[in-house]
C-alpha cells in the first residue's frame, strides 16, 4: 500500500523536508524533473498501476519478503531480533522494488530508453533486470573504478542486455556516475527515463523512491503483527548510504514515536580516520545531486571522496528525508567501521545461515550497540545477500577461522 | 552603472561572451587571461569557479574545473586574484559562472559583497532554482548590484521562458541544443528554429546563445536571431594548447578568429 499521510517527516507540497530537499537542477533538467513531478503521484495512484506494481512484486520479485525470528542471534544479544528478508527479492537486494515502480513509471510517461547510475552493481543489476522484462534500452553508468572492484555485476548486467558506460570524470566512483547519468538525461530530455537508485536527487526523486520501498515497512507491520501480536517493533536498524532501504524499513514508522529509528553509516576505518562514509558525522548541509542535504565537503563547497569497504554505502551525501530524520534526532546514526561490518556479517553467517551483503553488515553491528533489552523486539532490514562481496570475505575468512 | 546593462545599451548585435575557468591552466592564470581577452576585443567575460560535480559541462570543462581545484583555486582566492583588477585598467563586464554549493559554503551575502566589491557585475547559477532566486537571493543579488542571468534550452515551455526572463536582469543564456557544454552543435535548421521562436517571444533581456560554439560560423549562425554569442570550450581547448609566453597573442588570434 503507497498512501498519503501528513507528517514532519515526509515531502512537503514545494518538494522539501524541513530545509532539505527541493529541485536544485540546472534548466536543461528542468522539464524532466517537471514533468516526473507533475505526473508520479497521479500515475502510482492509478488503481491499474498498483495492481501491476503489486503483481509483479508478488510474482516476480517474490514478495513478501519473509520476516524472520533470528532466535540464535536473539540469544546472542538476549532480546528479540526479526530479520527483513530483503535479501531474498529477485536479484539479491530491496533495489528491485524501486526500478521496478520506475520502469511503470516510465513507460506510462512514454519513454523508450532508461538511464541509471550504479555503485556495487547492485542497482545496475536491478534496472537491467527491470528493462529486460519491459523491453527498454537500459544505459547504466558505473565509475571504472567500481567496474574493476565489481566485475561480476557488469558481467550480469551485460548478459541482461545493458549497456555499461565507464564514467571516466573526477573520482571515478558512484558520485562520478551520478554525474554522468545526469549528464546523459540532459543530452536526452525527451524520450530517456533516469532511475534513480535511492532516495537522493532532486525532488520528486526521494519521495517516490521511498514510497516504492515503502513496501518494506508495510509487511513488516502485518508480519509482526501477525507474528508477536504487535505491529511496531522497539527498533528498526537499516543501513544507510544514499539511504533507501532505510527509508523503506522507517517509512510507515516514521509517526511511532515508540519506534527508535536507527540509521547505520558507513565509518570505513574510522570516523577521524581520514577514510570514512560517515556522512552525518563528517558533514554539513549543501547541495549534491539536485538536492539540498547533508554531504561531506571540503571548506570551500568541494563534494570529497568517501570511502567504504561497503561500496554501496560509498556515497558523499544522504537522502534529503534522512538529513531532516538526523536534524530533528528523529532516527539516530551511528558510524560502523569496516571491521565492525564485517564482524556483524560472519557472526550472522555463523549464527543464522544467512550471508548478508556488506552493506547489510553496518545495520547488524548496531546490535551489541542499541542497549536492547530482553522484552524488545528489535527489526534489521536485511537488505541484501552478500554473494556479491565474496571476494571481500574471502580475504577475511582466515581472521574468523 | 552596470558594466553588463552598459554594454548591451551600447551593443545590440554580435556580441561575445568568452567563458573561462578559474585558475587554469596555472592558479594564477585568471587576471592575465581576463587583461588578454579584454585587449583582443572579447564584450564580456564569463568566469567559471571550478566545482568537483559540474553536472551541467562536458569534458573539457570539467577537466579544465578539476585541473583548476588542483590547483587549489577557492571562491575565496579568486575574489583575491580579482581584487584590484577595476583599477588596473580591466573594463571589460565580468560574470561570474558557478555552481551553488560553493557559493552557499562562502556565504551568499558575503559572496554579493565580494563580488560588488571586486567590480563583478552578473553571475550564473546554473542549479539555483527560479523559486529559491526569488524567495530568497533577488533582494540581496540587487542590494550588491549583481545581475543574474538564467538559461533557457530548446525544451523550456514558452511560458517558463517569460517566467525566466521576468526575474534575469543580465541576459538569457539560450542553451543551443539538449546537452552539457562542449557538445557539438549542429547549427541545423531546429536550432535556427528554436532561435527565430525565441526572438520572436520578444523579451525584455538580451539573449546569448552558448553550448556548441566554436568558431566565426557557429558564431554568425547563432547571432542571427539573438543578441550574440557565448564561447566555452573550445577556448578552454585554446589554452590548454597555447603555451604560455605565446597565450596573448594565441588569444587575440582566437577572437579575431571568431569575429572574421
Amino acid at each position: 500500500m503507497i498512501t498519503d499521510m501528513p507528517s514532519p517527516y515526509q515531502v512537503d507540497a514545494h518538494g522539501y523536508y524541513g530545509p532539505f530537499g527541493g529541485a536544485y537542477v540546472p534548466e536543461m533538467l528542468y522539464p524532466n524533473v517537471e514533468e516526473l513531478r507533475d505526473n508520479y503521484l497521479r500515475i502510482t495512484q492509478e488503481p491499474e498501476f498498483q495492481r501491476e506494481f503489486q503483481q509483479l512484486l508478488t510474482d516476480y520479485v517474490g514478495r513478501p519478503t519473509p520476516l524472520f525470528l533470528a532466535k540464535r542471534l536473539s540469544a546472542h544479544y538476549n532480546t528479540t531480533i526479526y530479520l527483513k528478508r530483503e535479501d531474498l527479492c529477485h536479484t539479491g537486494a530491496h533495489k528491485i522494488n524501486n526500478t521496478i515502480g520506475q520502469i511503470l513509471v516510465a513507460q506510462r510517461l512514454g519513454k523508450k530508453r532508461i538511464v541509471a547510475e550504479t555503485g556495487a552493481g547492485q542497482h545496475g543489476v536491478a534496472t537491467a533486470t527491470v528493462c529486460a522484462l519491459m523491453g527498454l534500452e537500459c544505459i547504466v553508468y558505473m565509475g571504472e573504478i567500481d567496474i574493476e572492484r565489481q566485475k561480476p555485476n557488469v558481467d550480469r548486467m551485460r548478459m541482461l542486455g545493458a549497456q555499461v558506460v565507464p564514467a571516466r570524470s573526477g573520482s571515478k566512483t558512484l558520485k562520478d556516475a551520478t554525474n554522468e547519468a545526469m549528464r546523459h538525461w540532459i543530452s536526452n530530455p525527451t524520450d530517456t527515463h533516469y532511475i534513480i537508485g535511492s532516495v537522493v536527487g532532486p525532488h520528486p526523486y526521494p519521495d517516490m523512491v521511498a514510497r516504492f520501498q515503502a513496501v518494506i515497512s508495510a509487511e513488516t507491520i502485518s508480519q509482526l503483527l501477525h507474528q508477536t501480536g504487535r505491529a511496531t517493533p522497539d527498533f528498526m536498524l537499516a543501513c544507510v548510504g544514499g539511504g533507501s532501504n532505510a527509508a523503506g524499513a522507517f517509512y510507515h514508522y516514521l509517526d511511532e514515536p515508540g519506534v527508535r529509528l536507527i540509521a547505520a553509516e558507513a565509518a570505513g576505518q574510522g570516523v577521524s580516520s581520514g577514510h570514512s562514509a560517515a556522512t552525518t558525522a563528517l558533514g554539513k548541509p549543501g547541495i549534491l545531486h539536485g538536492a539540498s542535504t547533508i554531504l561531506m565537503q571540503t571548506e570551500d563547497g568541494q563534494v570529497t571522496e568517501p570511502y567504504s569497504i561497503s561500496a554501496g554505502l560509498d556515497y558523499p551525501g544522504i537522502g534529503p528525508q534522512h538529513a531532516q530524520l538526523f536534524a530533528t534526532g528523529r532516527a539516530e546514526f551511528l558510524s560502523i567501521t569496516d571491521r565492525q561490518a564485517l564482524d556483524a556479517s560472519f557472526q550472522l553467517s555463523r549464527l543464522e545461515g544467512i550471508i548478508p551483503a556488506l552493506e547489510t553488515g553496518h545495520a547488524l553491528a548496531c546490535l551489541p550497540l542499541i542497549g536492547a533489552k530482553p522484552d524488545d523486539v528489535v527489526v534489521v532490514c536485511l537488505s541484501g545477500r552478500g554473494d556479491k562481496d565474496l571476494a571481500t570475505y574471502t580475504k577475511h575468512l582466515e581472521e574468523y577461522a | 552603472m552596470n558594466r553588463l546593462t552598459e554594454l548591451f545599451q551600447r551593443k545590440t548585435a554580435d556580441v561575445l561572451n568568452v567563458y573561462f575557468t578559474a585558475g587554469f591552466p596555472q592558479l594564477n592564470d585568471t587576471v592575465s587571461i581576463l587583461k588578454a581577452l579584454q585587449d583582443a576585443g572579447a564584450d564580456l567575460v564569463e568566469i567559471g569557479m571550478p566545482y568537483s560535480d559540474p553536472v551541467a559541462d562536458g569534458e573539457t570543462i570539467q577537466r579544465s574545473n578539476q585541473q583548476a581545484l588542483e590547483n587549489g583555486m577557492t571562491v575565496a582566492t579568486l575574489f583575491a586574484q580579482l581584487r584590484d583588477i577595476r583599477q588596473q585598467g580591466i573594463t571589460v563586464p565580468i560574470l561570474l559562472m558557478g555552481y551553488l554549493n560553493p557559493v552557499v559554503q562562502f556565504g551568499v551575502e558575503k559572496f554579493c559583497q565580494q563580488c560588488q566589491e571586486t567590480g563583478v557585475d552578473g553571475v550564473i547559477l546554473p542549479d539555483l532554482p527560479l523559486d529559491v532566486y526569488e524567495r530568497q537571493y533577488r533582494p540581496l543579488f540587487a542590494q550588491y548590484g549583481l545581475k543574474v542571468v538564467f538559461l533557457v534550452t530548446p525544451q523550456t515551455s514558452a511560458a517558463r521562458v517569460r517566467q525566466l526572463d521576468a526575474l534575469a536582469d543580465g541576459f538569457i543564456y539560450l542553451v543551443a541544443a539538449a546537452g552539457t557544454t562542449g557538445a557539438q552543435t549542429d547549427m541545423n535548421a531546429d536550432v535556427d528554429a528554436y532561435l527565430s521562436r525565441t526572438k520572436a517571444l520578444e523579451l525584455q533581456n538580451p539573449t546569448l546563445v552558448g553550448f556548441g560554439i566554436s568558431d566565426a560560423a557557429s558564431f554568425a549562425a547563432a547571432s542571427r536571431h539573438t543578441t550574440g554569442a557565448i564561447i566555452g570550450s573550445a577556448f578552454i581547448r585554446l589554452l590548454q594548447q597555447a603555451p604560455a609566453e605565446g597565450r596573448s597573442a594565441a588569444i587575440t588570434e582566437f577572437v579575431h578568429s571568431i569575429r572574421s
